[in-house]
């Protein structure tokens, strides 16, 4: 799996850190997207799409 | 041969729908029934609202998700073809400062981020325990005090209004105002001068707050979100117009519509005292929060339908929504869609409502999801917890609905225990 979100589009919704707390991260700032880890370990996946079917802004791509 | 025409065209006329349409009162947890019958047949059609236009009501969960995030859809409410709410939102359309609700693209986005930075999900688990404290302080009034107790004055709205109050850096002493004022905006067929007083005493509120925090020297106990908009102020970046426009939603958006949710979903656990004791005896917070988006799902309190207009062709759900058409995406019926939730009209704590809409989607979903989510994850599972009794102390069928507010909810819920 290979992780990559789109900053410009992040709406700082938070649904990413909520959903794949071990993925994503926010800025504090602003709250906008920060990837931790572009290639998520196994048990992380099924969290990794949850974020990004509740992503609002769609910001978050994963290609399997 | 015309007066046959004529009367063609206005028989069409006749079968667009008036919009928004009545609950039935028998079932007051659900949406409109002509609204749930018009979504079983087809997920958008046309209704007139009070101005005699005949924009697009979205009842379909999978095509209101489509249209949340489509860009060709503008929440931009000067545009032509724009479906306002009521009189009141069309006549002050040039006066009220742009904001994140009427704001689209890269301007939107400039808003969005200056709001967010109190909203993460990090900084709001960090709240946790002082939204627990507060939750805790209201149902110990609760239990000491008389009965019945009034859930709505004693619980929802206090819980949501102090925690904001707090990150804002609003005096909770002025809570009655806000709430006040944050009620008489809300009205759902507001006429021009209705709404006008209301907003303009809470605007110029914000705006002299904004101008108090703009006087104090960084770093002395402003640590708030009004405080960091003011330094936006101070910095050049938005005005205080702006500023107190954005303060003034935060605030609005920040007490009443989860005051709202939790006494409607307190309503709804104790006429589900099955489901009630699921969330009772539960210690999951994967449940517990689940539960509450179970409720969100079920309840989905906005209504009136989130307003949008078409800036380009869409062809959707076998439809074309021609540009310049108003579009209305009713989140209840969207949230009943039986091909997304079977057996939408049961509250089922245990089903996956992880895709409820209750915060709408797209770059517009609410701002405050997160502390809303927590507020009433702890709320709901505290208050069940603490007062296993709990039970309505009136027949549902003389709880005041607030069926004349943008925001759904009850006026009073009477208790005992």
């Amino acid at each position: 799996m290979k992780v990559t979100v789109d900053q410009d589009k992040c709406v700082s919704s938070g649904q990413c850190v909520r959903n794949a707390g071990d993925v994503f991260n926010q800025r504090d700032d602003d709250g906008v997207v920060v990837l931790l880890n572009d290639s998520p370990a196994p048990e992380e996946q099924e969290h990794a799409r949850k974020a990004a079917a509740a992503c609002p802004a769609l910001a978050i791509d994963i290609e399997e | 041969m015309s007066d046959t025409l004529t009367s063609k065209t206005s028989d069409v006329a006749a079968a667009v729908p008036d919009y928004p349409m009545d609950r039935d009162a028998r079932c007051p947890f659900a949406p409109p029934p002509q609204v749930l019958e018009m979504g079983e047949a087809k997920p958008l059609s046309r209704v007139r609202i009070w101005d005699g236009s005949t924009p697009w009501l979205i009842t379909g969960h999978e095509v209101a998700r489509e249209l949340f995030a489509d860009s060709r859809v503008s929440v931009d409410d000067r545009r032509d073809g724009f479906p306002h709410w009521n009189e009141h939102m069309l006549s002050t359309v040039n006066k009220r400062p742009r904001s994140v609700f009427t704001s689209d693209a890269e301007e939107h986005t400039r808003f969005r981020r200056m709001l967010s930075k109190p909203f993460t999900f990090k900084r709001v688990e960090g709240l946790r325990s002082a939204i627990q404290e507060v939750t805790d302080e209201c149902i110990d009034a609760i239990l000491a005090g008389p009965q019945p107790a009034d859930i709505v004055a004693k619980l929802a709205l206090p819980v949501p209004t102090r925690v904001i109050s707090e990150m804002l850096g609003v005096p909770y002493e002025d809570h009655e105002f806000f709430q006040h004022h944050a009620n008489v905006g809300l009205a759902r067929y507001a006429t021009a001068e209705d709404g006008q007083k209301g907003a303009m005493s809470l605007a110029q509120y914000l705006i002299n707050l904004v101008e108090t925090k703009m006087a104090i020297p960084q770093g002395e106990g402003n640590e708030d979100a009004v405080s960091d908009l003011a330094e936006r102020v101070t910095a050049g970046e938005i005005s205080v117009k702006e500023a107190a426009q954005l303060g003034t939603g935060l605030l609005i958006a920040g007490h009443e519509t989860t005051a709202n949710m939790i006494g409607i979903g307190v309503l709804a656990l104790l006429e589900n005292p099955e489901q009630a004791a699921l969330l009772r005896d539960s210690d999951d917070p994967k449940f517990i929060a689940n539960a509450a988006e179970e409720l969100m799902r079920y309840l989905s309190i906005i209504q009136n339908g989130q307003r949008r207009v078409a800036i380009e062709d869409i062809d959707i759900g076998g439809e074309t929504i021609r540009a310049g058409e108003g579009i209305i995406i009713d989140l209840a019926p969207a949230n009943w869609d039986a091909a997304a939730y079977p057996e939408p009209d049961k509250l089922v704590l245990t089903r996956d409502a992880g895709q409820q809409l209750g915060f709408g989607y797209g770059r517009h979903q609410c701002v405050g999801q997160q502390l809303a989510r927590a507020e009433l994850q702890i709320v709901f599972h505290t208050l069940l917890k603490r007062i296993p009794t709990l039970r309505l102390a009136v027949p549902l069928d003389e709880v005041p609905f607030k069926h004349d507010r943008l925001a759904y909810g009850v006026y009073e819920l009477p208790v005992t225990w």
